[in-house]
C-alpha cells in the first residue's frame, strides 16, 4: 500500500506538507482534491510552485480522487492526499472505503469551531462527521508534523 | 512626489516580524514596513490580515518563500490590486534597500528589490 497519508489541511500545500512531511515520507506524488482548486488553473498553478520537482502533483475534484484511491493506493509510488476540510474528508472517505487512516494536521478558526489544539479547531457538526468515521473504523489522528505526538480522535475529543 | 510605497512583509511565524525589526534597527525607519505572520491561520484569515495590512495604496508584497501560504495569500491579494507587486524570497537586504527607494513605481521597486537581494547571497571565502 502506497497511499502514505491522508491530510485534512485547509492550508492545503504548504510548508509542513512539503518539507514536514515531504522529507519524513519522500512522496512521488501529491493530489491536492478539492473541487474549488479543481475549477480554477490559476490556484494550481500557485500550489505546484510549492511542490519540488522530484514530486508530482494533481488536482482533483473529490470525485475524482475518489475514483483514484484505488489505484494510489496499489501503486508502486508513494502517494499522499491533501483535503482542505471535515466535509471533504467524509466525501471522500465515503467513496474510497480503502481509506483507513487519517491525519488532522489543520483546521483553524473561521466560525463557530472550538478549539482542540493550537491548529485544530472544530465545530459540533464536524466532531459529528469525525465520530461517525470513527465508528466505522477509520483510524483518526492529529498531528502537525511528523515529529509531533499524534492525539487520537478520543484524546482530542 | 508620489506618494511612498508600503511594504509588507509576509512570512511563516516571526520571520517578518524580526525582519521589520531589524530595518528599523538599522535605519531607523518604522513607517516603511509592517509584517503579517500566518500563524494560526486559515487561507481566508491570511487573506484579511495581508488585505489589513495592504490596504489601497501602493504595495509591495514581500513573501518569505517561493510557493504556500503566503505566497497564495499575497497572489490573490496581487490579482485583486493592480497596485500591488509580490516579491518572494524577501531577505533583509532588499528591505534595507527598499526603505530608501519607495518613490520608485511598484513594478520598478520590486525588480530592484529582487536584484539586490539576490545580489546579497553570496558564497564567502572560496
Amino acid at each position: 500500500m502506497s497511499l502514505d497519508l491522508v491530510r485534512v489541511d485547509d492550508r492545503l500545500i504548504h510548508g509542513q506538507v512539503v518539507v514536514g512531511w515531504g522529507r519524513e515520507l519522500k512522496p512521488d506524488l501529491v493530489v491536492l482534491a478539492d473541487d474549488e482548486v479543481a475549477a480554477n488553473e490559476w490556484e494550481q498553478k500557485l500550489y505546484a510552485l510549492g511542490v519540488p520537482p522530484a514530486m508530482r502533483v494533481e488536482f482533483p475534484t473529490i470525485e475524482e480522487a475518489a475514483r483514484s484511491v484505488d489505484t494510489w493506493a496499489h501503486d508502486s509510488c508513494k502517494t499522499i492526499i491533501i483535503l482542505s476540510d471535515i466535509d471533504s474528508l467524509q466525501r471522500l472517505c465515503n467513496s474510497a472505503p480503502i481509506i483507513r487512516k487519517v491525519n488532522l494536521g489543520g483546521v483553524h478558526n473561521d466560525g463557530d469551531r472550538q478549539q482542540h489544539l493550537p491548529y485544530l479547531f472544530l465545530s459540533e457538526a464536524e466532531v459529528g462527521q469525525l465520530r461517525l468515521l470513527a465508528m466505522r473504523g477509520i483510524e483518526i489522528t492529529a498531528q502537525d508534523l511528523p515529529n509531533s505526538e499524534p492525539v487520537t480522535l478520543e484524546d482530542l475529543l | 512626489m508620489s506618494k511612498a510605497l508600503k511594504g509588507v512583509v509576509v512570512s511563516h511565524g516571526d520571520v517578518g516580524s524580526a525582519l521589520v525589526e531589524a530595518v528599523h534597527a538599522i535605519t531607523g525607519d518604522d513607517r516603511a514596513l509592517v509584517a503579517v505572520s500566518n500563524e494560526g491561520c486559515s487561507r481566508d484569515s491570511l487573506g484579511l490580515r495581508v488585505s489589513e495590512a495592504a490596504g489601497d495604496g501602493d504595495c509591495i508584497l514581500f513573501v518569505d518563500l517561493p510557493g504556500g501560504s503566503c505566497l497564495l495569500a499575497a497572489a490573490r491579494f496581487q490579482r485583486e490590486h493592480a497596485s500591488t507587486t509580490v516579491v518572494a524570497g524577501v531577505n533583509l537586504a532588499m528591505l534595507l534597500d527598499f526603505v530608501h527607494h519607495r518613490d520608485a513605481a511598484p513594478s520598478e521597486a520590486a525588480a530592484r528589490a529582487v536584484k539586490v537581494g539576490a545580489g546579497a547571497i553570496r558564497l564567502i571565502g572560496e
